[in-house]
């Protein structure tokens, strides 16, 4: 995570002072918000993409819409494109209705898009992109931003897969928008390439733009936004800063021999989820100290004691995992 | 919708004409250039049309010397009919279908672009393409099938066949709402290939079974070819050109009808 944390230090120190009008980030109290959704409610036929769903975006803010596939973010984020109407609730960007259009100059977007238009070449697809914004950067710029430059004629088919997203990136910032949607933007990416990606979305911020990113990778939101949302079955089930949500998130795996039984040892406070393996117990939980003192307690013949960090995806579902037993008690 | 207060300036973006002029002339242009460049719809829109008319109005009309420029005539007409329709079938139907389908619709409709741009510009592919196959097929008429008309008679008729697109794009805008990109190439040859046939496209209609004569005049390739064989003096029963642009014109208010409802279903849809 030490890289991260320092590549996000860095967007930070590069921003120019000129454009450091907007807070990096602004509380969710305060009710400036350059896009936001209220009671939002989507289903296709029975299946409900959004429930109820509220949302906020700040200027200036890289906002990380995180849930597993499914959850609804895509449907989220096709409503503020005013690509999809919602059955109930409003949406509004930058004080409009979305679906009215009028404000997609001000708008960009990555999709995740089956299949592009192959025989075009990097250039033309930007060029023509380019042409529908009212004010777009120079084709150079956008090259040079999504890493373009030296594909720049090569026809779409013929691209890696890495190559193909950053012209997806760079069809979504050729029009110098203000508020960018990236809807996965680093899905089927090798490390390398989303490494890459994640450098040209800081770049973003680092020149003013809102961002609103969908990911189901933790240690991508991690890793890019103010200010995360969990997403799950349609419905927003946690928000906060980075570390707030790893806080919430990341759990440790405590491994031990025991003479409890199973039964006796998922009893135990603090313990998210138990099974055997082999002779050995496996323990998932949200802190690690209370469950050892409880589990030396119970039994002294405790032995192979192991604590580590839960990984970050396991983390994740038990986040998510642990709210849909919730609401199921509720 | 509700209305909310906000302190972020509200300037709607503004376009002005040079630039939305411009954007129309970049798709179409990229629309063209994307089209040339995909072989299979450029050979087949192309080559089998003149495949075709090579073999049924130049060599099958050789056996005939007496008439032998007549029959070169007549199928320069229905075959140049065959070849419009396939342009703007496949270059509406198949596309539209895989572009919408696959997700790529979606991110024009989430961009600035007029949509408006996007139909124009398949449109003018699809004149561009039949204007070019038109005047291959008079080329080769007149090189080798013994065809010598007017140059105004000519010109009539490759304007007649190429305006002829317009019907068959509204057709293929209306199968590209509703066909599935992977069955669409399929639905649009099921359509294309039997309404050809029963219009008279391959076989003249007079050669047909007497049903088949009948239900020809409901089909929009009829009329289109019995316009182009006016032109050229050949139609078995003139009869008033009005009434075929009638046709053809109810033909294409259909298609748009039924595109337009696709439209509106498209939006409520999960594609992409």
């Amino acid at each position: 995570m030490s890289t991260a944390i320092s590549g996000k230090l860095s967007a930070v120190s590069y921003q120019p002072s000129a454009i450091s009008h907007q807070p990096r980030s602004v509380p969710a109290s305060q009710p400036v918000s350059i896009a936001r959704a209220r009671n939002l409610k989507k289903s296709y036929g029975n299946v409900v993409a959004l429930e109820n769903l509220n949302l906020d975006i700040h200027p200036g803010e890289l906002l990380a819409l995180l849930g597993p596939n499914g959850a609804g973010k895509t449907t989220l984020v096709r409503m503020l494109l005013g690509v999809a109407r919602p059955d109930s609730g409003s949406v509004s960007v930058f004080g409009a209705n979305p679906y009215q259009g009028q404000m997609r100059g001000r708008l960009g977007a990555m999709l995740q898009v089956g299949r592009v238009p192959e025989t075009l070449k990097v250039r033309e697809h930007i060029d023509l992109f380019s042409s529908y914004y009212p004010n777009p950067l120079p084709l150079q710029e956008t090259f040079e931003i999504a890493g373009l430059s030296e594909i720049q004629d090569r026809p779409y088919g013929e691209l890696s897969g890495g190559q193909k997203q950053r012209v997806l990136f760079g069809i979504a910032i050729c029009g110098n928008p203000d508020l960018l949607f990236l809807d996965e933007p680093t899905v089927g990416l090798d490390v390398e390439a989303r490494r890459l990606m994640w450098s040209q979305i800081r770049s973003l911020i680092a020149r003013g733009k809102t961002v609103l990113l969908t990911t189901h990778y933790l240690n991508e939101a991690d890793a890019l936004a103010d200010r995360i949302l969990v997403l799950n079955q349609g419905a927003i089930i946690a928000e906060g800063t980075p570390a707030e949500i790893k806080a919430r998130a990341m759990g440790k795996q405590i491994r031990c021999t025991s003479r409890l039984t199973l039964e006796e040892v998922r009893q135990i406070p603090g313990v998210l989820s138990v099974k055997a393996d082999r002779n050995a117990f496996e323990l998932q939980v949200h802190a690690a100290e209370p469950v050892v003192r409880e589990l030396l307690q119970r039994d002294s013949w405790l032995a192979d004691l192991e604590v580590t960090n839960a990984g970050l995806e396991e983390a994740f579902l038990a986040l998510t995992q642990n709210h849909n037993a919730e609401s199921k008690e509720n | 919708m509700a209305t909310t207060t906000f302190p972020i300036p509200l300037a709607v973006p503004r376009r002005s004409l040079q630039r939305t002029i411009a954007i129309y002339l970049k798709e179409a242009k990229y629309e063209l250039i994307n089209k040339t460049r995909i072989p299979i719809y450029a050979i087949s829109t192309i080559v089998f049309p003149l495949m075709f008319y090579v073999l049924f109005g130049i060599v099958l009309g050789h056996d005939n010397p007496a008439n032998r420029g007549e029959t070169a005539t007549y199928v320069l007409a229905t075959m140049g009919c065959f070849g419009v329709m396939a342009v703007a079938l496949f270059g509406f139907g198949v596309s539209l279908a895989m572009e919408r389908g696959q997700g790529w619709m979606q991110m024009k409709r989430a961009s600035p672009m007029p949509i408006s741009a996007y139909f124009l510009a398949k449109l003018f592919a699809a004149v561009v393409f039949s204007t070019v196959i038109m005047l291959l097929l008079l080329a080769v008429g007149i090189a080798f099938g013994g065809v010598h008309m007017p140059v105004a008679t000519a010109a009539k008729l490759v304007g007649i066949l190429v305006a002829g697109s317009i019907p068959f794009s509204a057709m293929g805008l209306a199968i590209g709402y509703f066909a599935k990109p992977n069955s669409a190439p399929a639905v649009v040859n099921l359509v294309y290939l039997p309404m050809s046939f029963c219009s008279g496209l391959w076989i003249p209609l007079f050669l047909l079974p007497h049903g088949l004569q009948v239900l020809a005049t409901f089909l929009p390739p009829f009329h289109l070819a019995q316009l182009a064989l006016n032109t050229v003096g050949l139609a078995p029963n003139p009869t008033p050109a009005w009434g075929h642009v009638e046709a053809l014109l109810a033909f294409t208010l259909v298609s748009l009808g039924l595109a337009a409802w696709g439209y509106r279903r498209d939006e409520g849809k999960t594609y992409g």
